[in-house]
This record gives C-alpha cells, structure tokens and sequence, in this order.
C-alpha cells in the first residue's frame, strides 16, 4: 500500500512538473524558431528557410546586445549586492525584535510591491533630478532597489524568525569575535535566504523596464530596452534571438539554486513565519 | 584556577520595575563545582550571562581573581558556557564544533586535530568526528558540547541545566563525566539548574535564588539539615512545620517538648524535621517520642509514605516500607524524632 501511494505521489508530482514546465516553455519554442528562422509566414507550420543572420547580428558591435548584456549584469549584481545590505539587517530587526511601529515599517517595506512602479518613479524622478542621479547608472541602479529591496527583507525576515540567535552567543563564548562570529555562524545559517532573496532581487532588477527608462532617460539601454526596441520595429527574428540571450541568466541562476526553493526551505516562507 | 566573585550583582531589564536579579552576592572558589538552584524565572540564568558578558549587569561587579571583568568581551573572559539545548552548530561536523574554539584562536590544524581527538576519546565518542550533529542522540550531542567547551581550557565553565535533558541512567552517566573532567582539569564551574535533585547530586555547593534573592548558600546536606527558612525548607521537600516556642534545650509544642541538641535561642519559633528523618518505634524514657494516629500509608516501593495526626498536627513520614508492615490507617503508631533531626526556623 504505502508503495502505490509513493508511486501514485510521484506520478503525480512527475505530471504537474510536466505540466509546469509546458507551460512555461511552450511561448518560448516560437521565440527560439523565429530567432533561426529566414522568413516564416502563414500558414507553414515551420520557417521554410534556416539562418543564422539573427544571431550574427546579436553578437554583432552594431547591434549594441553584448554592451547591453554587460551593463544589465552590472547593474543587476550592484542593485542584489545592495539588497542584500540592506535586505540582511532590516530583515533581521523585523523577523527577530519586537519593536513600536513594526507593522508601520513593514508596510511601508511591502508598499513598492503594491503601488505600482510607475506612481512611485514619477515622484522620485524629480528627486533625482535635483540630485543629478537622473541619466546614470547609479541612478538606475538605485531606483532598481524600489522594487528588489521589498522581496529580500521578506525572504530574511522569514530566515531570521526560524533563527536562534543563542547560536551567536554560544560562539561568541568560545572566543570568536563578533565579525568571526557573523562570518562562521550567522552567515551559513541565512546564506539560503541570501541566495533566494538575492536570485528574487537579480532577476526583479534584470526584468525592470519603466524604472530604467524613466530614470535612464534613454540614456541607459538595458536588455529589456533595448528587447522592446526590436520588438515594437517587427523584427521577430532579432527580436528571438535577443529573446533568447535575455532568459538565459534566469535560467541559469534557478538551476544553480533550485535546492534552496523546495517548499521545506525556511527562506521561501516570508512573513508567514514570522 | 580562577576565583569568581559577584558582587551586589543585580539585573533590571528594561522596561520592568522588579530587578530579576537583586544584589547577589557569591564567592565561588577556585576549582569548585556551585549550583545556583532556583524555580524558573528566578534570575539564574540571567546571572550564568552576566558571568559569560552575554548581557550587562544593571549594578554591582563580577571579578575573576579579584579584578573585575565587566569591561572585557566575552570572548576574551575566558568563560565558557554550554547551553541547555547544546547550540552545536548544524553545518559543522562534531569535530568541526569541537575544534571552534580553537580556530578561533588561530591555532595551527594539524595541533586542532589531535587535540579533537583527544577530547573526543575523554567524552568517550571516539570514530564520531566527522558526524553532524543533527546525527547524534541528545546524550552524545551534550558530551560533544562539553568536549567543545573544555578544549579550550576556559578559566570558568558555565553549564545551563546540564542534566536536565538527560533520561534517568544517562543522567548519572553524566554526572560523572562532568565531575571528573571538571576535577581534573580544576575548572572553576557554575551551573543553573531548578531541580534541587540535580543541584545535589552535582554540586560541591549550592546557591539558592527564590525571587531573585540569594536564599542560602551551602554545602548541599546543609539544605535538608539546616535550611534557612520555611520557603527554603520547602523548596527542598521539606513537609513538617511545628509552631512551638524554644525553652533552653526544649521545644514546646501543642502536644509536648522535644529535646533540642543544638543550641536555639529562646523565644517562638518553627520546628522543621524531614519526613525522612521521623522514626517508627520509641525512646526508652519516651523522651521525643509521641504517639500518633495513622491516616493514610501509600506503599512507594523503595519506601512508605506515612500520613500522621498529633492532636490538631498534621504529619508526613518516609519510611522504610519492613518497618511500618504492621501498622494500618485507623491504628496508633508511635513516632520519635531523633534530638540531631530538629531544626528550629528562624522567624
């Protein structure tokens, strides 16, 4: 019996991950085709003619991609690599202290998921105007913390609701100091929480679109800009092979952390924990 | 070799008005084993932190050897405490825990090595290195986080409720690892603990916290012998209170006098004698002697508990269960109470 029953789970668990990934790859198959495709018009169910132009032009200096593919890693890490500075301690102080205001200082840490991107930059963007931030990277790259900010605090509140802080003092009395103390102790035990709050901070940063074009001001073309330009002149075959080049990272980045997003892991829970 | 001191040692958290530590004053001495006894919430633990630097004291002092120690981190006290719930940390192998300390204090691998190896065969787990924790029973886990608190050789040992976790045989098994490392390495150790069971078994003296005050601090028979008062008394087991008054060598009570061997000043007091210490049967000139009537008699075992009536007073007696056989709730039974078994309270 409790053999059919793993058998019947597995099954089960095997075809809703099929279907999961269906569903998530199926928009892409045409993507891929159009980014080898020579022409491909109604009512052939393939292209007719095979090319690599596409992808020669992507890789090309005059298309700007790999400029653009740089740039984007740039300041996607920066705008992680500043979440998690921020994300680590204000997640620490929610998901630990009880302190006057708490539930004030959490809302307004949730408030960039609720309002919509757009009401926030039209304030900011005249902030960063006085403040000269308006055209840049760094200003791109902290507007990008609007949105990212919000999804690390919640994955390390819910780290630091689980985490026994006694583990600190316990190392601290056997001779570590604090910094060793951080370094030997804290961090391997929030390090799921750094890696899935980080992948949710990279991967919310990559995909910005209004953010970097208000804020850039044109002036800085990431992926995601530089995609829509193509896709908006009709050129699919371009528009694919970007594409393709554009999910790439997501791709990779989930593989190498798939083990830390299992419904078991204390990172994925959020505020729910707390 | 360290001699610990605390000094109008007192603790208000803030935000409460009631100090949870008040004015505790201890002198523990180089080498020994101290428990500090108490219920729950009595401050103790609290104390054990102070001692460590984990928390700030709000008055007094802490000296090891007579210079204070309040100003130092607690990494550089050389006190050491293990946790009740043993804190082994859980990506670290047993050996990778036990060697922490040392890491910390830059000391050379290979040197880290042999003397995790050393240490694991002291608290008898050898071939369990390379373990996690997560991996071992809660006995094993304990002896792995006194393995990590005793390699480095720390001035003071701190143990929070160090047998409390343990099953009853492990509990002894224990005992003994504790006291013959801790005597043998002459570690100066302090324990909180709030069962006076443990407290005794384990300690060469015992500090009593009730509500945050130091009770009594004493060898351990002193608290069944000569308890300072009725809650200490009590807090021991203690089951027989006799209001009385002290006349010279007597005790006068509603039902007669007994006999008194120490020396008690005159004037009223409370009569305590341990259930344990009433016998069965009389004197020859029925001096301490008294006949009472049996209420109740609960077979235990390894003893009989008897439940005795004098006049208005009530009673408890543990007795040995071959001694009492003839005795039946209803029947008279007579009852004496051996002069160096009376302890007259102070009130």
């Amino acid at each position: 019996m409790q053999r059919n029953g793993s058998l019947l789970g597995s099954s089960f668990r095997f075809l809703t991950g099929a279907l999961l990934i269906t569903w998530l790859v199926l928009p892409l198959i045409p993507l891929a085709i159009w980014s080898f495709a020579k022409g491909w018009f109604y009512p052939s169910l393939l292209p007719k003619m095979w090319s690599l132009k596409a992808w020669k032009y992507a890789f090309s200096d005059t298309s700007g991609v790999l400029d653009s593919l740089w740039l984007t890693i740039g300041i996607s890490l920066a705008a992680t690599f500043l979440s998690v500075l921020v994300g680590v301690p204000a997640g620490r102080a929610l998901g630990m202290y009880q302190f006057k205001g708490k539930s004030a200082v959490e809302l307004l840490i949730l408030a960039p998921m609720i309002v919509p991107g757009i009401a926030v930059v039209l304030g900011i963007h005249s902030v960063f105007i006085s403040m000269g931030l308006t055209n840049s990277v760094p200003g791109v790259i902290l507007v990008h913390l609007i949105p990212t900010i919000p999804y690390m605090v919640l994955v390390m509140a819910g780290i630091f609701a689980n985490y026994d802080p006694a583990f600190e003092s316990q190392a601290r009395s056997l001779g570590a100091s604090a910094p060793k103390t951080f370094w030997y102790v804290t961090l391997p035990a929030i390090m799921p929480g750094i890696i899935v709050g980080g992948l949710f901070a990279f991967l919310v940063s990559w995909s910005q679109y209004i953010l970097t074009l208000l804020i850039g001001g044109g002036r800085v073309v990431t992926l995601p800009l530089l995609l829509f330009n193509f896709a908006t002149s009709g050129r699919n075959d371009i528009t694919g092979a970007i594409g393709m080049i554009y999910i790439l990272p997501g791709i990779i980045i989930l593989i190498l952390t798939a083990k830390h997003l299992s419904g078991r892991s204390g990172a994925v829970g959020g505020f729910g924990q707390i | 070799m360290t001699h610990v001191s605390l000094k109008q040692l007192t603790k208000i958290y803030p935000g409460s008005i009631e100090p949870s530590l008040d004015q505790l004053s201890l002198e523990i001495a180089s080498g020994e084993l101290t428990a500090l006894l108490g219920p729950s919430g009595c401050g103790k633990t609290t104390t054990m932190k102070m001692i460590a630097g984990l928390l700030e004291p709000t008055a007094g002092d802490v000296t090891f050897d007579g210079r204070s120690v309040l100003r130092d981190k607690p990494e550089h006290r050389g006190v050491v405490m293990v946790f009740q719930n043993y804190l082994l940390f859980p990506y670290m192998s047993v050996a990778a825990n036990i060697g922490f300390g040392l890491k910390m204090r830059k000391i050379d691998q290979t040197e880290i090595d042999r003397r995790v190896s050393e240490m694991l065969d002291l608290v008898k787990l050898p071939d369990l290195g390379a373990r996690r924790p997560s991996e071992l029973s809660g006995g094993q886990q304990q002896r792995v986080a006194l393995a990590r608190a005793l390699i480095v050789q720390p001035n003071v040992l701190l143990l929070d409720e160090p047998l409390s976790n343990l099953d009853a045989h492990l509990r002894f098994e224990m005992r003994d690892l504790i006291r013959n490392l801790q005597q043998d390495m002459g570690i100066t150790t302090i324990f909180v603990t709030h069962d006076q069971e443990e407290a005794v078994v384990l300690a060469d003296k015992v500090a009593l916290i009730l509500d945050g005050r130091l009770k009594q601090y004493d060898v351990p028979s002193a608290f069944y012998s000569r308890p300072v008062d009725k809650a200490t008394a009590l807090f021991f087991g203690g089951q027989n209170f006799l209001a009385g008054t002290v006349n010279d060598d007597q005790f006068v009570t509603r039902f007669g006098s007994l006999r008194l061997s120490e020396k008690t000043p005159n004037g009223p007091g409370t009569l305590t004698i341990r259930p344990e210490n009433i016998r069965i049967g009389s004197t020859a000139d029925g001096r301490n002697s008294v006949v009472a009537s049996l209420i109740d008699k609960i077979y235990l075992g390894t003893q009989t508990r008897l439940q005795c009536q004098v006049g208005e007073t009530q009673l408890q007696v543990i007795a040995n269960p071959n001694d009492v056989l003839e005795y039946e709730p209803g029947q008279n039974i007579p009852l004496l109470f051996p002069e160096n078994a009376l302890w007259v309270l102070q009130s």
